[in-house]
């Protein structure tokens, strides 16, 4: 049954599960360094469907799109700007076509790269390239905006507005934060979990969460720390598998599954709302994510 | 008599039209560029920097010093190229092949370029040979190479590779950063140096070019 949105799901269910990564695992697939992810939404079509569908057989409740990078911004870097609404549109018609009815679409919408108060964008210009974006994955059949990897207020405040104006879609927003030397967690900018929360909140995203970072166990304070500030605010957490390391020449993810799945019990007890992966997960992690979140709630209902 | 301890307080505080301010009435009363630059501004730097480092400040207020700086330094520029005074060292920088993100790079390239080094920046998807040219043909004591992308690092090792091919790799010394670089990973590659962050790199700069 295709639901509503994720609100909605969380009216009956506290817990909700969300994909793992996709880039990395292009990367195992063959996706050479300095070519574009989004791209293959066109050329390897079968094989971003797959990983969608690799997902979706999991039992996830929401599913993410290939478009991370697909800003117009980005896409210029490498001379696609004019192929954003395409690849864009492409990316949630696949995670769609996985999807059906099983699960819902969260459209991937990521940084630009650029620092507003560089001067290089204007504010206009990056919110003009994230309108285009979200409108092309709502086109696509998305179901949401997730507007993530963020560290900068303002350009994740533009993304957000930009989601809200312009699609009639619930909007997700996750920030990276980074431990500082005092122990409490900040963006590169120096954004706390509160401050974000408090201007995203108010810019009219519905859901708010942390990604990417130093592993699971490292979202478990950032978690408290949303938490004390709005008990209720449905969150996301889609940890790294660990920092990468270059071994042999190859990148690898540290954490294994079962180390993920761990650190479960205390994210559920800190009050996360939707658990998922990013660098480096994979199916594996996010099935042992799963089936441990479903012990523990067993355990102690 | 123009208080420099203001100019070092403005650039401290990213107040660029101040240090720009200061900086011209410093030199209409004739100070010397050479001691602004050394008393008032490396010393501003090497604050802000130093902030950044204990994450007492962000990206933005070093992005805002380093503007601050940086008008201050056009202004000093001419005279000390005038005076035929010769910078810290010279540094070419770039983001390596296959990798497009330039944040950590332009934050590595301001903190040098405050700290009184002359930076060439290259910009990124910057391939092997484009690196070989500027050694061979220009004056270089540093590259300094970024990479975002662990899938990117490799193009580290082609650089260095390529430079010890062409026979110039001791010419440089030759720095590395990038969020998953490591000591073992500098090591593993043959660097002369990581850093973790752009302050890092002016320290590290520094050292090697004094050893």
């Amino acid at each position: 049954m295709r639901t509503t949105g994720i609100q909605e799901l969380l009216k009956s269910r506290s817990l909700l599960f969300c994909d793992g990564a996709w880039g990395t695992i292009f990367q195992f697939a063959g996706l050479k360094p300095g070519e574009s992810c989004e791209l293959w939404n066109r050329d390897q079509r079968k094989k971003v469907l797959e990983v969608a569908q690799s997902y979706v057989d999991l039992g996830v409740d929401m599913i993410e799109t290939n478009s991370f990078r697909g800003n117009g911004i980005t896409l210029a870097g490498i001379g696609l700007e004019n192929d954003a609404v395409e690849l864009n549109r492409l990316a949630a018609e696949i995670s769609r076509e996985a999807a059906g009815d099983k699960c819902l679409v969260l459209g991937s919408v990521g940084p630009t790269g650029k620092i507003l108060m560089m001067g290089d964008v204007s504010e206009n210009e990056m919110y003009d390239t994230f309108a285009e974006q979200v409108h092309a994955l709502e086109q696509g059949g998305a179901d949401a905006i997730c507007i993530e990897t963020m560290s900068a207020l303002d350009e994740a405040e533009l993304a957000v507005k930009a989601a809200v104006e312009n699609t009639d879609l619930e909007v997700v927003c996750t920030f990276t934060f980074v431990k500082t030397m005092s122990g409490d967690y900040k963006t590169v900018m120096g954004i706390t979990p509160a401050q974000m929360a408090e201007k995203l909140l108010s810019a009219g995203a519905s859901i708010i969460g942390t990604n990417c970072g130093y592993g699971m166990e490292a979202m478990i304070p950032i978690v408290k720390a949303f938490r004390d500030f709005d008990s209720n605010i449905p969150l996301l957490v889609q940890a790294n598998a660990g920092i990468p390391k270059i071994e042999d020449g190859k990148t690898v993810f540290p954490e294994t599954p079962d180390e993920m799945a761990g650190h479960v019990p205390d994210l559920i007890d800190a009050g996360v709302s939707i658990i998922g992966g990013c660098c480096g997960t994979t199916p594996d992690h996010i099935t042992a994510i799963m089936n441990k979140a479903k012990v523990y709630h067993t355990a102690n209902s | 008599m123009t208080d420099l301890n203001k100019l070092n307080e403005s650039i401290i505080s990213g107040d660029l039209n101040t240090s720009v301010q200061i900086t011209k009435e410093a030199l209409a009363e004739k100070t010397d560029p050479q001691e602004i630059i050394q008393k008032y501004m490396i010393t501003a730097m090497d604050v802000i920097g130093g902030k950044f480092e204990r994450n007492e400040v962000f990206v933005p207020e070093l992005l805002m010093a380093a503007r601050a700086m940086k008008g201050s330094l056009e202004l000093l520029r001419p005279l000390l190229a005038a005076s035929g005074i010769e910078p810290q060292g010279r540094v070419i920088i770039g983001t390596v092949k296959g990798d497009l993100h330039d944040i950590g790079k332009n934050l590595v390239a301001s903190m040098l370029e405050g700290s009184g080094f002359e930076v060439d920046n290259m910009g990124v998807d910057v391939p092997s040979d484009k690196i070989v040219a500027a050694v061979q043909s220009k004056e270089i004591d540093i590259v300094a190479l970024s990479a975002l992308l662990t899938t990117t690092m490799p193009s580290m090792r082609d650089v260095i590779e390529a430079l010890k091919e062409a026979g110039v790799r001791d010419k440089v010394k030759v720095i590395i950063g990038g969020p998953a670089v490591t000591q073992e990973f500098c090591d593993q590659i043959d660097a002369d140096g990581y850093s973790e962050n752009a302050n890092g790199a002016v320290s590290l700069a520094r050292k090697l070019l004094a050893s």
